[in-house]
């Protein structure tokens, strides 16, 4: 096997490298300490020349090549070599633009640079050239969740761009609640330009076009409608879902997926729990749905009250009805489409009747999307009356009193009205929260915590896409029941890879951004399917080969790996060994960061590769006065962090060894031990930001690392040493005055606790 | 005057904002407020102003009809045109406070004692005796306008600047007596009170 391999150098003078660093000295360590079959030396790596000479080697035989040039984010382009397993030292981020370029700093500068030509070197002999498994083939079948406005939307962007659609719904008929609405509010704004008259022509009311979409999405032959349907089996992976959807009478048809779009929709909040405002004491007091049902049913006649058929002729809005409100059983965010809902709906009794009196009683309008605010106009046009008011109580003995405090004029006052609109939010349709069925699965049978649990499941949502993974069966949740997506990032990846949430499912809003997201979501879908196609990852590591296998030898069945996947790529086949779904996996290693036994491992990344690494650091002698600091930087945010510092300038001091890592949820804990034991004096851990308002690429890779090392104060304590010597950081790729001062401070900790004992 | 103000009330029963549209001068524009409050964070005076514009602007929709008109709020505009510049909405604000001064002092129900208030009407009798404003008799009925105690305090302490503007020929002493005049100011008087009357009119007349 080792005849195989045949590892080349090759190292780069260019950038200030040459100037700064011994040439030959470097060359020497890569021969001589990385075992490099061949070196070679480029004044400039990255150019055409450069990269022949890397290509040539690669031709005649080179099965893993070391690049010592920039950071391995640097000229990703130029050094793309797929076929080879390759390594990168960054001597330019890393050592020469960290350290100041004086005579007294030479020698620490060339000993940084050397030891990172080692690292590399001995991560390059202990990895391969990843290959995709062939467990994978192309299916672009992609099933919709959903027969709302995104559903459907999803569903004719996929159907477009050539991928046949499977549309399951769960009603009767296509068109979720954009079918019962009116009319709806306009998605464009007015043209630049517009002068500021008081006559200018605002957008309006618009068609809700529903009839148009429906008859799209019935005509189109590559979509397939499933009604009265639901999803009773999901399993598999992206590129081989296999779904079985079931009739309401009891027939199923099984089908294969490339991916899935869950477009589940909302349920309108339920304005029972709003008796301060009326609801149910009286039926003029009505939700803001309910509101389009009288409206269709006038079609443009005076919209009449539903107590005794009076035309209505005053008509008061209250915003925020249940919503953004801490109150048990209310809804504490905002929901975003109810300001814009309501002017369109005083738009309808003032365009019936100018003289119709409306008044929106709301703390903060809100007008969300393009047309936004010329829509808020054109209500104000029409006499729409806005007051900035609370509403504390509507009154429903005889006619409708609303009482209300004005917060522009500070004073507690009320309004009579025919009808009151109360601007309710929606409700995510989501399903159980997977992550209780799995703590409900772990806890001990009769335990306090499993009663809990089963009480909480009983009440739950049925689920929506029952799948047969390991870690429940629907989509984890984040806050307040909706699917856990990064709302700015990756706004419709969910935890679970190739299904994508598209909707008021994932956070709430209005009808544009709704088709926006099932644009966005069709397209993910497409490229989650094509890349299962190819054996390669989906995001954030797009385009990785490698996957994670395990020796089944070495395996105690902890069922730890297949617990802590942030994605629930992991299930477990009978006998409880892990069973891999590679598309499904994003590639971040935490299962190999949880492995106690250390049998999970990456072709290009693996305990050994990052362990390699650690051993080949030259740990000076203790009186050498040169400590060691072991940093491990998530490759997300906190090594660019430190590459973008090193850019401008920022110093670090010559005893850190920065290894990037896939997230930080990989990092094991068998490296700290051996670091410890071998001689460094500090490790500094930086990974994302964790919680609900999480940075981390992977979701809870940094949460789940931050718990691991929360109890590496009893390794450290086994050794006898300091329990500052580990620090755990939240680092945000922002960072690039503090990320290196966490390193600067682990050098001042060592000054003060000095030298690790361990030193040999 | 306040059998307009009673015609008015009628009319528009509690609906003030209705009534601003149709009658004080850019008042149209008062629907269009979006209660930022820009323009009262603006205001040089603001602090000094018993219900900032904005302010202003909610009580005309809340129906507040005699608190605004009797307010001194709209009296206490300098003109100095900030919030015209930083409304986002561009409303005329400048405009429209002067609207509602005007059009309270219509209703008969602007405040008496506010000086701006007074001032503009002893403006505006200097100005209907003769069709020009006598500076002088201006100045005099200005500090003797709280009673002839005051008015000599207030004529001696600007004894000195008096003096200093006649030097000047800023100031011309003759025009205590009669003083400069238009041709025909009778028919001059006569054409103001055509308009006045005009104007009453559009009032009631208006939709």
């Amino acid at each position: 096997m080792a005849d195989d391999k045949k590892f080349a150098g090759f190292i780069c003078t260019g950038c200030g490298i040459g100037d700064r660093l011994d040439g030959g000295r470097l060359e020497t360590t890569a021969k001589r300490d990385g075992k490099m079959q061949e070196v070679k030396s480029s004044e400039m790596l990255c150019n055409a020349e450069g990269v022949k000479m890397i290509q040539d080697e690669i031709d005649g035989g080179a099965t893993h090549v070391m690049i010592a040039a920039c950071s391995r984010r640097a000229k990703v382009e130029a050094f793309n070599f797929p076929t080879v397993a390759m390594t990168r030292a960054n001597l330019r981020e890393g050592v020469i633009w960290v350290r100041p370029d004086t005579d007294e700093h030479r020698e620490t500068t060339q000993e940084m640079a050397d030891d990172y030509i080692r690292m590399a070197c001995a991560e390059a002999r202990s990895m391969k050239a990843p290959s995709p498994s062939g467990e994978q083939e192309l299916n672009k079948h992609i099933l919709v969740v959903g027969g709302g406005v995104t559903g459907m939307s999803a569903a004719l962007e996929s159907a477009a761009a050539g991928y046949p659609v499977t549309l399951v719904e769960k009603t009767g008929a296509l068109g979720g609640h954009l079918a019962q609405l009116y009319k709806k509010s306009p998605g464009k704004a007015a043209p630049r330009g517009l002068p500021n008259a008081l006559d200018a022509e605002f957008p309006g009311l618009e068609d809700t076009g529903v009839e148009g979409l429906i008859q799209q999405v019935e005509e189109n032959a590559n979509i397939t409608v499933h009604l009265n349907s639901t999803l009773t089996k999901t399993q598999g992976a992206p590129g081989r879902f296999k779904a079985e959807i079931a009739t309401e009478s009891g027939s199923t048809t099984e089908a294969e997926f490339g991916a899935i779009v869950q477009a589940s929709g909302f349920t309108p909040y339920d304005a029972n729990q709003l008796p301060e405002f009326g609801y149910g004491k009286s039926p003029d007091v009505v939700t803001n749905l309910e509101l389009e049902k009288l409206a269709k049913e006038a079609a443009g006649g005076p919209i009449k009250r539903p107590s005794d058929g009076k035309e209505v002729k005053s008509v008061a809005f209250v915003q925020c009805a249940g919503q953004r409100s801490e109150k048990k059983g209310h809804l504490p965010y905002c929901s975003g489409f109810c300001c814009t809902t309501s002017i369109k709906q005083a738009i309808y009794f003032k365009e019936q009747n100018a003289d119709c009196d409306t008044t929106v009683l709301y703390t903060d309008l809100r007008t969300p999307g393009a047309a936004g605010e010329d829509f808020y106009r054109a209500g104000q046009q029409k006499m729409v009356t806005f007051s900035k008011g609370e509403v504390s109580e509507v009154a429903a003995d005889g006619g409708l009193k609303v009482k209300f405090k004005d917060l522009i004029l500070d004073e507690d006052t009320e309004m009579d009205a025919d009808l009151v609109v109360l601007a309710t939010g929606q409700v995510a349709n989501t399903g159980p929260d997977p992550y209780a069925q799995l703590a409900f699965e772990e806890a001990e049978e009769g335990s306090e915590e499993k009663e809990t649990l089963r009480k909480a499941l009983e009440v739950a949502p049925p689920s929506i896409l029952n799948l047969e993974y390991r870690q429940g069966t629907d989509l984890p949740l984040l806050k307040h029941g909706f699917a856990d997506s990064h709302f700015i990032c990756f706004p419709y990846e969910t935890r679970r890879t190739g299904i994508y949430a598209a909707g008021p499912v994932r956070r709430p809003m209005d009808i544009q951004q709704a088709r926006d997201d099932a644009a966005g979501a069709a397209m993910k879908a497409i490229q989650a399917a094509e890349n299962a196609g190819k054996g390669r990852a989906a995001h954030p590591r797009s385009g990785d080969l490698s996957f994670p296998t395990f020796r089944s030898e070495g395996c105690t069945q902890c069922k730890r790996c297949t617990v802590e996947c942030p994605f629930g790529a992991i299930n477990e086949d009978e006998k409880g060994y892990p069973v891999y779904n590679e598309s499904r996996c994003r590639r971040c290693g935490t299962c190999m960061g949880a492995c106690p036994v250390r049998v999970i491992s990456f072709e290009n990344y693996s305990v050994e590769t990052v362990g390699q690494q650690i051993k080949n650091v030259d740990i000076p002698d203790e009186f050498d006065e040169k400590p060691r600091i072991l940093v491990l930087a998530c490759e997300n945010d906190a090594y660019p962090a430190l590459d973008q510092a090193a850019m401008s300038g920022v110093e670090i001091n010559p005893w850190a060894r920065v290894i990037p890592v896939r997230c930080l949820g990989s990092v094991n804990l068998s490296w700290i031990t051996d670091s410890l034991n071998n001689g460094f004096d500090g490790i500094v851990l930086m990974g994302c930001q964790k919680g609900d308002d999480y940075q981390c690429h992977f979701v809870r890779g940094s949460a789940i690392a931050h718990e691991r090392m929360s109890k590496v104060g009893d390794t450290l304590e086994s050794l006898n040493l300091e329990p500052e010597r580990v620090a755990v950081y939240e680092v945000a790729i922002t960072d690039l005055e503090r990320a290196p001062k966490l390193i600067n401070d682990m050098a001042e900790t060592i000054d003060k606790v000095g030298m690790s004992p361990f030193k040999f | 005057m306040s059998d307009l103000n009673t015609a008015m009330t009628a009319k528009y029963r509690n609906n003030f904002l209705k009534e601003v549209e149709a009658n004080v001068e850019e008042g149209e524009w008062v629907k269009m407020c979006m209660q930022c409050g820009v323009c009262s964070g603006s205001c040089p005076l603001g602090k000094h102003w018993e219900h900032p514009p904005q302010e202003i602007f909610m009580m005309i929709r809340a129906g507040k009809r005699d608190d605004v008109l009797k307010s001194d709020s709209m009296w206490m505009c300098t003109s100095c045109y900030n919030c015209i510049v930083r409304c986002p909405r561009e409303l005329p604000i400048t405009h429209i406070m002067h609207g509602l001064a005007n059009y309270a002092k219509r209703m008969g129900l602007a405040p008496k004692s506010q000086p701006t208030n007074q001032f503009s009407q002893l403006f505006w009798d200097n100005m209907m005796k003769k069709g020009r404003v006598n500076e002088l008799k201006l100045g005099l009925s200005l500090y003797f306008k709280d009673g002839f105690g005051d008015g000599v305090k207030n004529a001696m302490a600007n004894q000195q600047l008096g003096m200093n503007m006649m030097k000047a020929k800023r100031m011309a002493p003759m025009e205590i007596i009669g003083g400069h005049s238009l041709k025909d100011v009778s028919g001059f008087q006569k054409m103001i009170k055509k308009a006045h009357e005009i104007e009453d009119q559009n009032i009631q007349d208006f939709s």
